[in-house]
């Protein structure tokens, strides 16, 4: 067996930025002042904010201390189920930093604006066909905000036809912003139930779905990692009742040239373009949640929209029917930069294989370790596998324990815990930027596990051991909150 | 392709191992009738020096590409950003992290943002910041979702016309479906909001009011926490521009309940608006209140410091549908740039970089004023102000882009639609006297 | 977590399906949750206490009580105005994980309807109840 890459090694000890402050000290070189000095009313200044006082090598070191008590997917493999964490390239950092992106004011104007407002409208037009729909809006910050958009384009969408309705229909395997987000928008949630197969079944949506309901959220392919096999019919159902269908496309790395959800009915998806799209997640954020839509649904769209006139582009923001807007400027145009320049590196069928091949990898650790771990659905999955932890149960190991001892050996854990509708889920999504070799190691690892568990069940409830910290005492984090220095 | 790392025989032993013959039978639980029959319509796949060429090409389409003297603010700053900052920040282990679900391989992440925390707090003199929001816009738009919620009484929110346009329109997006309103509060003829106007109205959650506002103008945030204990409401500040922190008195000094706030002067580029840092501040007492992540602080088993995302209870994905707010990602790596710059201009730098905006501010207005500029308000500012300017401005404008590639200010038209020939100017560090002098003699 | 049979059950307090216990001292009744909610909720970092003075109907939500990764509606046993809340609670939110039934009760009520508490379960219909 090939040695783990989980290893101890030279780290170092660093205090609170502030612990390292001395007065007099000022890392920023100043500009000459070549102006007079103009006080302001003493009435109207305040003390000096109470910053820590440091050289540039005091920042410099402090920062890169920090950075080397992180994990990140440069540093192994980060199979984090629903998170998609695939290797971020590194050229799409260069492309977004370029001068004339980096630099750019949002309010410079629409003439002088061109080259930004073109990769917008490009992107947005890539987007489209890669899903299947007519209409994108890239201004939502993050998932999350792209999904408030999609259910705000669907209230409004109802109260354009005359009639608001009061619910909305979310499966067990949703993500858990999905209710959040109805709530956002005034609706009630009804929680409908996966089948035996772990995927929706038309008739329990279609004793659910009445004309009081808004619509349904589905993410597809959905939390267990499974297609949701009757889209279509479920979506017909739900539109024959006057409702639309929201579809979560947190997971369409899975599906990239393979399905277009507007072909099967989707109305209304968000995008995660720091995930499927490459862009680097950044310890959480900023992401950038693009918004695809159908033809009849692109009234709804916020604004500013970006148009084609010619030869160049310009904002519309004179859209009677739209939510408004979602974001200050734009949105998060230094990820569509990154995600742009992805889609150009991957072409059509770059990104057809890496779709094939995230499916291909999950299968293939979902064959190797379903007679190690317990796989409550056997059945072909797409970009994720879910596992749990019954086998283990009787040696007195979680799933957490599990995840803790990955740590040791040099992996970041699968999701755990998630979906709800798993106990003790235990959820890998190895994305296809992981080589057969590091996956055979993470295999491997998860099976070494498996017999401490039975053997030397010690090693697991104290993992991890070889982190800056061990485990941390989150009850007394809570109970009382120290959430400053 | 070079992201993908599957050699032929590789992808041959995998299958074997799945029991499949190919990767399209990977597929097979997709039926048919929603499979994809023909391939994506998509340019040719790129070299990266394909890539480098096409992305330079539309760079240069915008005039960013050659560097320009910007008098342009209103929500994006033009600050000098240290080079050690983007140095700094890239470092792949705080890039290429996800949200610090794992703490034990997640500390660089979590002390950064717990000192970021700190140092919002200390900035703007409040109880609690949190890990961050999206920007200023979503930030003040999710405060006033927490002043309806606590108040359930009310079904309104206040907001000042001199909060930031944008600002309004995204408060109005959030509010709209579940069945609350925006009342605008109008300004004086002296650039201040008008919080008399709040007197006489029923059903207020809370009170909005941005300082500096959108004028540049310093508003007076005695008199409207005042007026909002006076009438039981939350009192809501906003910014745009958070170096004026560094001179000006704190929200918290005055009361503030909440701040929302946009924290792309804090070393973050302008990158034609996003992404930018949307910095979120209660008291103590609206901690369970607030929307997104905490950073705390904790020991491990060891009885070593350590910290961890705390209060989750408050969110999407323990509270669901009762979540505090939907939101997942934050804008995490800017809230570390944010902190990273905070450090290196530090307590003496803050204070110097605020003063000079104001003193370039000041002596641009000056200038403008002795080329034939009417200054409409004589109120205190930070770094941007209004001034009206004379007829045939609108046309030197548009040469000075041209010739040398200077923004003079902003036109207030689109945004106010009486402000016929009003231009918001900006003047920050980065601008020179040269410069300033040069815009004052080109427009004269 | 627990068995069945090693849950401390009092035989002096009624219980509702929800795992709330309702015991009448005097004219007010004392609200709290049992060994089996405690337990299951695992360490309890805090309890969202109503003011004194609100009124609920029975079933009402009243509060809430968080473990680190949950949360958990209270509901009401029985209608009535609130006239105490367990201030301990604030900073010692482990009393209800230490002592359900004393020092971690959550609130005490007035009914406006003692009949109520007829309707509640005793021991052995609540442990027949978990039983399922």
């Amino acid at each position: 067996m090939t040695r783990q890459p989980g290893t101890s090694g030279l780290i170092f000890n660093e205090p609170n930025v502030w612990d390292k402050s001395r007065e007099g000290r000022c890392a920023i070189s100043l500009p000459r002042a070549d102006v007079d000095r103009a006080p302001l009313d003493p009435a109207l200044t305040g003390d000096t904010p109470d910053l820590p006082q440091l050289s540039e090598l005091d920042v410099v070191r402090h920062y890169t201390r920090l950075s080397q008590w992180n994990f990140g997917v440069d540093s192994g493999m980060y199979p984090l189920g629903s998170c998609t964490m695939k290797y971020n390239p590194k050229t799409n950092e260069v492309q977004a930093a370029r001068q004339g992106f980096a630099g750019a004011h949002p309010l410079a104007g629409e003439a002088f604006s061109q080259g930004a407002l073109r990769l917008m409208y490009e992107l947005e037009q890539y987007l489209a066909e890669i899903t299947g729909f007519a209409g994108v809006t890239l201004q939502p910050a993050a998932g999350a905000h792209g999904e408030l958009a999609g259910m705000l384009i669907i209230h409004a969408y109802h109260a354009k036809q005359g009639r608001q309705r009061s619910k909305i229909i979310i499966p067990d395997t949703a993500h858990g912003t999905n209710p959040a987000s109805a709530t956002l928008c005034g609706y009630k949630s009804v929680n409908l139930k996966s089948g035996p197969k772990g995927i929706l079944e038309p008739d329990a949506v279609a004793a659910l779905m009445d004309e009081e309901t808004a619509g349904i959220m589905i993410t597809n392919p959905n939390t267990l990692g499974l297609f949701e096999e009757h889209i279509k019919e479920i979506c017909d159902i739900v539109h024959a009742k006057g409702g639309l269908v929201y579809g979560d496309g947190a997971n369409m790395n899975a599906i990239m040239g393979v399905v277009k959800p507007g072909d099967a009915g989707i109305d209304v998806l968000h995008l995660n373009l720091h995930k499927t799209f490459s862009t680097p997640h950044g310890g959480g954020g900023p992401g950038s949640g693009p918004v695809a839509v159908t033809e009849a649904l692109i009234p709804f769209l916020p604004i500013p929209r970006v148009e084609k006139q010619l030869d160049s582009f310009r904002f519309v923001t004179d859209c009677p029917d739209t939510i408004g807007r979602m974001h200050t400027f734009y949105g998060h145009f230094g990820v569509m930069i990154k995600a742009y320049a992805y889609i150009l590196s991957m072409g059509a069928q770059g990104l057809l294989d890496a779709s094939r091949l995230a499916v291909l990898n999950a299968n293939y650790i979902k064959e190797s370790l379903k007679d190690t771990l317990n796989l409550p659905y056997d059945r072909p999955c797409m970009h994720e596998c879910v596992f749990n932890d019954i086998r283990q149960k009787s040696y007195h190991i979680t799933t957490m324990d599990m995840a803790k001892r990955l740590l040791d050996y040099g992996f970041h854990p699968p999701t755990v815990y998630f979906p709800l509708v798993v106990e003790g889920a235990f959820m890998v999504e190895p994305t296809e930027t992981e080589s057969k070799d590091d996956i055979d190691q993470f295999i491997n690892a998860v099976k070494a596990i498996a017999k401490e568990a039975e053997s030397a069940p010690e090693k697991l409830t104290r993992a991890p051991v070889l982190p800056k910290v061990t485990r941390l005492d989150e009850v007394s984090a809570a109970r009382k909150p120290c959430l400053r220095g | 392709m070079r992201y993908l790392p599957h050699t032929q025989e590789d992808i041959k032993e995998m299958l074997a191992v799945i029991g499949r013959t190919s990767l399209d039978d990977l597929f097979d639980t997709i039926p048919d009738a929603v499979k994809t029959k023909t391939s994506l319509n998509l340019p040719d796949p790129l070299s990266e020096w394909d890539l480098n060429d096409h992305m330079e090409k539309l760079a240069s389409d915008n005039i960013a590409c050659k560097g320009y003297t910007c008098f342009i603010g209103a929500g994006s700053y033009d600050h000098h950003i240290p080079a050690i900052i983007p140095y700094l920040v890239s470092r792949s282990e705080f890039a290429t992290a996800y949200t610090p679900y794992q703490p034990e391989v997640s500390q660089g992440t979590l002390q950064g943002i717990y000192e970021f925390q700190t140092m919002v707090t200390d900035l703007l003199g409040m109880d609690i910041a949190t890990a961050s929001h999206y920007d200023c816009g979503t930030a003040l738009a999710e405060c006033a979702l927490i002043a309806l919620r606590k108040n359930k009484k009310a079904d309104k929110i206040a907001v000042s016309d001199l909060v930031h346009p944008s600002h309004r329109q995204i408060i109005d997006t959030y509010l709209k479906p579940s069945g609350y309103k925006m009342v605008t509060i109008g300004h004086t003829k002296e650039g201040l909001t008008d919080i008399s106007a709040l007197e006489a109205m029923d059903d207020i959650a809370g009170l909005a009011v941005q300082s500096p506002n959108f004028f540049g103008h310093i508003e007076d945030l005695a008199a409207c926490k005042k007026l909002a204990e006076s009438k039981k409401i939350l009192f809501i500040t906003s910014f745009t521009e958070a170096l004026a922190w560094g001179l000006l008195k704190n929200p918290g000094s005055f009361g503030a309940d909440l701040v929302a706030g946009e924290g792309q002067s804090l070393g973050i580029a302008k990158t034609f608006g996003g992404p930018g840092l949307g910095l979120l501040a209660g008291t103590a007492k609206l901690m369970r209140d607030l929307p997104g992540r905490l950073v705390g602080r904790t020991k491990d088993t060891n009885g070593e410091d350590g910290y961890v995302l705390t209060l989750s209870t408050r969110e999407q994905h323990i509270r669901r549908e009762k979540a505090s707010s939907n939101i997942c990602s934050n804008n995490g790596l800017n809230a570390m740039t944010a902190a990273m710059y905070l450090s290196t201009i530090g307590k003496i730098g803050i204070r110097e970089i605020a003063q000079l905006n104001h003193d370039k501010a000041v002596y641009l207005k000056s200038a403008l004023t002795a080329a034939g500029f009417e200054p409409v308000f004589d109120q205190p500012f930070f770094n941007e102000f209004v001034m009206k300017a004379p007829k045939n401005f609108k046309q030197k404008r548009a040469e000075l882009i041209d010739r040398h590639c200077m923004f003079a200010g902003l036109d207030l038209e689109p945004f106010y639609p009486q402000l016929t020939d009003h231009y918001l100017f900006c003047a920050t560090e980065k601008v020179s006297r040269q410069q300033m002098d040069q815009l004052a003699k080109e427009v004269a | 977590m627990k068995e069945i049979n090693d849950l401390n059950l009092p035989e002096d307090v009624k219980y509702t399906k929800d795992h709330e216990w309702a015991k009448p001292e005097g004219d007010t009744v004392t609200i709290g949750i049992n060994d089996y909610a405690q337990d299951q909720l695992g360490e309890i970092v805090f309890v969202e206490l109503p003011e004194v003075g609100d009124s609920f109907s029975a079933e009402d939500e009243f509060g809430s009580v968080e473990s680190v990764k949950a949360v958990s509606e209270l509901y009401m046993p029985i209608s009535g105005e609130v006239v105490a809340v367990n201030e301990n609670l604030e900073d010692a939110p482990e009393l209800v994980n230490e002592d359900c039934y004393q020092g971690g009760w959550i609130i005490k009520v007035k009914p406006s309807d003692s009949a109520q508490m007829d309707a509640l379960m005793d021991k052995a219909a609540y442990l027949e109840m978990l039983k399922g």
